[in-house]
C-alpha cells in the first residue's frame, strides 16, 4: 500500500489557507478608530492597485497619526505596516517616536531590526533605524559581527559597508579590520568595497605616510596584481596610494610594473604606466629624460585608444593631447580628428542660463 | 549626423577580445561578470540571427503605451513605492518628454493637483499625501512641476498653493551643521541630500547666503582614492553618489574644487569593454541605470574642464564611447512590450525607462544650442529629446523655470529652524 503524498505547500499559502488575514478594521480593539483613507483627489495619477491588506494597514495608519496616538497598538501597526512597505519613511519615524514614549525594549528592538535587514539589506530605512536604536543603547557590540553576516551573504552590499564605517568611527573599532580586510580578499581579490575599505583602515589608523606602510601596502598589492592582473581593483589601489607619494620616484616601482609585461600585461598595466610616466612629467623628475618619456606616454595612450582599451578612446586621445600641449615642444594642439571650431567658438553650456 | 550604416561594434569579430579575462582565478565577481557576458553574447546572436541588416530601433509606441498607462495605474507590484510617488510622476513624465509625447492638459493639471497633496505642510514634499516631506520625492516634485511648467501649469500651482517660500523653511530644517543635509527629519544623511537641495533650490530661486554653507566641502570630502564619489566619506566611489555630487558642485559653482582629472580616469573607466554599458562601482556589473548617472557626469566634467582653461577637449564628443551605449542601451535595455530595464533578465519599470533614456539622449547629444552634434545610432526615429545633464529635465523647462522663479525675490526663511538633531 501507498501511502498518499501530500503535495507540498510553500509557508505563505500555508499562512493564508489557515488564517486569513483579519482587517485592523474589523478588529474590535479597534473599533474607536476611523481609518482614514488616502487623499489622491478626484482624478488620481499614479494610483497604486493597493491590496485589501495594504489598504486597510496604512488607513489605519493614517488615523493614528492624525491622532497623534501613541500606544502599544499604534506599535503593533507599524510593524505591519513596514513589513507592507519597508521604504515608508514616515512610519519608520513614528515607530521611533513611540520606541521612546512608550519606552520600548530596546534590546527587543535590535532582534527585531536583525530580522527585517536579513530579510531586506538593499533598504535605507532599515539601516537607519539599527543606527538610531545602536546609538540610544550606546551599544556597538553585535555589529561588526552582524555588518559581517550580511556581507558573508553580498559581500558589496553599500549599505552595510556603511553601516559598517560608521560604527568604526563612531565607536573606534579598528582593531582586526585590516586582518578581516584581508580575508574577504582572499575570497574574492576582485572585491572593490574590500579594497575601499583597506584604505578607510589604514588613512584612520596608520597612514600612509609611514614608508614602511606604504612599502607593505605596494608590495602586498603587486602580489595582488600577479595573481590577477586583469584585477582593476588592485591597479586603483596601486595608484590612488601612491597618488600623493608620486608614482614616478617609488624606488624600484617602474622596474616591477615593466617586468610584470611579459606574464601580466592587461590594459590597466599600461595605464598605469601612462600615469607614472605623466607623474614623472609632472614632477619634471630629473630620473627621467622628459622627451622620451613624453613619447612613450604617447606611445602607450595610442596603443591604448587604438588596440588595448578602445572603449575608452576618447578618454586616452584627449590624454595624448593634454600630455603633448603641456609637456611638447612647439605647435600648440588642436583636437585632431575634429572639425575646425565654429567662428563663435562655443563650448557646452551645462550651467542654468542667466534671466 | 554620424553615418547610420556603419556596423555595429559589438557585431565586429574582435568584439570578443573584450570579453573579461579572469587569469584563471575565479571568484564571485569574475563568474558574475561571465554570466552577463554570456546572456549578452545570446542578445547579440538573437539580433543578428533576426535582423539581416542591424538597424537598432527605440520602440517607442510600446514604450508610449508603457508610460501612459503607467501614469495613471500601476498594479500592487508597486506598493514597495508607495513612498515614492512623485518620482513615479517625474520618471514617467522625464521618459515622455524625452521621446518627445505630450502630455494632455488634463493630466498635466491631475498631476499637478496631486503633488499638492503630496506637499507637507511644513514645507517640501512627501512621498505620497499625508506623507514626511523628503529631499527624494522633493527633488522629483519640482522636477516634475518644472517639466509641466507650461504658463497653464504655473496657473494651477499657484491655485493649489504649492509654496516655494515654505521649501526653503524645510532645506534649512534637514540641513546640518557640517554642511550636509539629511533626507528627512529624524533621517540619513548621504550626498544625495546636497543634490536634491541644490537643484530644487536653484531652480526655484531659493538660495540664500547662508543655506549651502559647508555644502561644497562637505560634498569634496565625499571623492576618494579612486576618484570618485562615495555616499559619505570614506564609502567606495560609486555611480548614483558621483552623479550627485558633481551635479550639486556645478549648481553651487564649485566643481572646479574637485580633482577633476582624477574624476574624469574614474567615470571613463566604468563603462564595460564588452557591454558598452557603465557599471556603478568598479568590478560590478553593468546596468542601464548608470548610462545616465555615469555618462551623465562627462558633460558635467567636460564644461568644468573647459571653465579651468583646457584648450584640448573635443569639440564634438564628450569623452565616453557614445556608440557602444546606444547599443547597449537599445540592444540589451528595451523590453518588447514597452520599458527599459537593467541588463537583459530583469523586469522593466519606470525607473530604469526613466534613466535609460536619459543615457541614450546624453549619448546622442553633445554640446549646447549653438555647438551641437548630434550621433543617432540607427534610424533617425531613434533621436530623443536632449535633457539638462544637470537637472535630467530637458533644458528648455530648466530655462522656463528659472525665468519663471528669477521673477520672484528669494525668500527669508520664516518658518522655525528645528535642529534635524532634535528629532528622532
Amino acid at each position: 500500500m501507498h501511502s498518499k503524498r501530500l503535495k507540498k505547500i510553500e509557508p505563505k499559502q500555508f499562512y493564508n489557507l489557515m488564517c486569513l488575514f483579519f482587517y485592523f478594521r474589523d478588529r474590535k480593539e479597534w473599533a474607536d478608530l476611523e481609518p482614514v483613507p488616502q487623499d489622491d483627489g478626484p482624478n488620481p495619477v499614479v494610483k497604486i492597485a493597493y491590496s485589501e491588506k495594504f489598504t486597510d494597514v496604512f488607513d489605519m495608519f493614517r488615523a493614528l497619526l492624525k491622532n497623534d496616538e501613541k500606544s502599544e497598538r499604534a506599535f503593533a501597526l507599524t510593524a505591519e505596516a513596514i513589513e507592507l512597505n519597508a521604504a515608508n519613511y514616515t512610519v519608520w519615524h513614528y515607530r521611533r517616536v513611540l520606541l521612546q514614549a512608550l519606552d520600548k525594549d530596546l534590546r527587543e528592538e535590535m532582534k527585531y531590526i536583525t530580522a527585517i535587514i536579513e530579510d531586506q539589506p538593499k533598504n535605507y530605512q532599515v539601516w537607519h533605524h539599527r543606527r538610531m536604536v545602536v546609538e540610544w543603547l550606546n551599544d556597538p557590540s553585535e555589529e561588526l559581527q552582524f555588518v559581517a553576516e550580511i556581507l558573508s551573504q553580498d559581500a558589496k552590499n553599500y549599505h552595510a559597508w556603511q553601516h559598517r564605517q560608521w560604527v568604526m568611527q563612531e565607536y573606534k573599532l579598528w582593531d582586526g579590520e585590516l586582518e578581516y580586510v584581508e580575508e574577504l580578499l582572499e575570497e574574492d581579490v576582485r572585491n572593490n568595497s574590500a579594497w575601499n575599505q583597506r584604505h578607510f583602515v589604514i588613512s584612520h589608523t596608520s597612514g600612509y605616510s609611514d614608508s614602511a606602510i606604504l612599502e607593505r601596502e605596494v608590495q602586498y598589492t603587486l602580489k595582488q596584481i600577479k595573481k590577477a592582473p586583469h584585477n582593476e581593483s588592485a591597479w586603483n589601489y596601486l595608484n590612488g596610494i601612491l597618488q600623493d607619494g608620486g608614482l614616478s620616484s617609488y624606488p624600484g616601482l617602474l622596474e616591477q610594473v615593466t617586468e610584470l609585461q611579459d606574464t601580466c600585461s592587461s590594459p590597466y598595466l599600461t595605464a598605469f604606466l601612462v600615469d607614472l610616466y605623466e607623474d614623472a612629467l609632472e614632477t619634471n623628475s630629473s630620473s627621467y629624460d622628459q622627451q622620451e618619456t613624453l613619447n612613450k606616454a604617447l606611445e602607450l595612450c595610442k596603443l591604448l585608444a587604438e588596440e588595448k582599451d578602445t572603449i575608452r578612446r576618447e578618454y586616452w586621445n584627449y590624454v595624448s593631447r593634454s600630455l603633448q600641449n603641456t609637456y611638447g615642444s612647439g605647435d600648440p594642439v588642436a583636437s585632431s580628428s575634429d572639425p575646425p571650431p565654429p567662428s563663435s567658438s562655443q563650448q557646452p553650456d551645462t550651467e542654468p542660463s542667466d534671466p | 549626423m554620424e553615418e547610420a550604416s556603419s556596423p555595429l561594434r559589438c557585431f565586429r569579430e574582435s568584439h570578443s577580445f573584450e570579453l573579461f579575462s579572469d587569469d584563471g582565478v575565479q571568484t564571485v565577481t569574475s563568474k558574475e561578470q561571465r554570466k552577463v557576458e554570456c546572456s549578452i553574447q545570446e542578445v547579440y546572436s538573437v539580433y543578428q540571427q533576426i535582423h539581416t541588416s542591424p538597424q537598432p530601433t527605440l520602440l517607442r509606441e510600446q514604450h508610449y503605451h508603457y508610460l501612459k498607462k503607467g501614469l495613471r495605474h500601476l498594479s500592487d507590484a508597486y506598493e514597495c513605492l508607495d513612498a515614492s510617488r512623485p518620482w513615479l510622476c517625474y520618471w514617467i513624465l522625464h521618459s515622455l518628454e524625452l521621446l518627445e509625447e505630450p502630455v494632455p492638459a488634463a493630466v498635466a493639471s491631475d498631476v499637478c493637483q496631486f503633488l499638492a497633496r503630496c506637499q507637507s505642510p511644513t514645507g517640501g514634499f512627501g512621498g505620497g499625501p499625508s506623507q514626511h516631506a523628503h529631499l527624494a520625492p522633493t527633488y522629483a516634485a519640482v522636477n516634475a512641476l518644472c517639466i509641466l511648467g507650461t504658463e497653464e501649469a504655473y496657473k494651477v500651482i499657484n491655485r493649489f498653493h504649492i509654496c516655494f517660500e515654505k521649501l526653503l523653511d524645510f532645506l534649512y530644517s534637514v540641513k546640518q551643521p557640517d554642511g550636509s543635509f539629511v533626507m528627512h527629519v529624524g533621517g540619513e544623511v548621504d550626498v544625495r541630500s546636497a543634490y536634491c537641495a541644490a537643484s530644487v533650490a536653484s531652480l526655484t530661486n531659493i538660495i540664500t547666503p547662508t543655506l549651502f554653507d559647508g555644502t561644497h566641502n562637505w560634498i569634496l570630502s565625499c571623492q576618494n582614492w579612486e576618484g570618485g564619489l562615495g555616499g559619505v566619506p570614506g564609502l567606495e566611489a560609486h555611480g548614483g553618489y558621483t552623479f550627485c555630487g558633481t551635479a550639486a558642485l556645478v549648481i553651487l559653482g564649485k566643481d572646479h574644487m574637485l580633482d577633476l582629472k582624477a574624476l574624469l580616469r574614474w567615470v571613463t573607466s566604468r563603462q564595460m569593454r564588452f557591454e558598452g554599458g557603465f557599471q556603478g562601482r568598479c568590478n560590478k556589473l553593468v546596468d542601464g541605470c548608470y548610462s545616465f548617472w555615469q555618462a551623465g557626469v562627462l558633460p558635467l566634467l567636460h564644461r568644468a574642464l573647459f571653465k579651468e582653461g583646457d584648450s584640448t577637449l573635443s569639440m564634438s564628443s564628450w569623452m565616453f564611447e557614445r556608440k557602444a551605449l546606444q547599443e547597449y542601451i537599445l540592444l540589451c535595455c528595451q523590453n518588447p512590450g514597452g520599458g527599459l530595464l537593467d541588463k537583459p533578465g530583469k523586469s522593466r519599470d519606470f525607473y530604469h525607462t526613466c534613466y535609460c533614456l536619459s543615457g541614450l539622449s546624453i549619448a546622442q547629444h553633445f554640446g549646447n544650442k549653438d555647438l551641437h552634434n548630434e550621433l543617432i545610432l540607427g534610424r533617425d526615429e531613434n533621436r530623443l529629446a536632449p535633457t539638462h545633464p544637470v537637472y535630467n529635465i530637458c533644458p528648455e523647462k530648466v530655462a522656463r523655470a528659472i525665468e519663471h522663479f528669477h521673477r520672484l525675490p528669494v525668500p527669508v526663511q520664516t518658518g522655525p529652524t528645528l535642529s534635524a538633531m532634535d528629532q528622532s
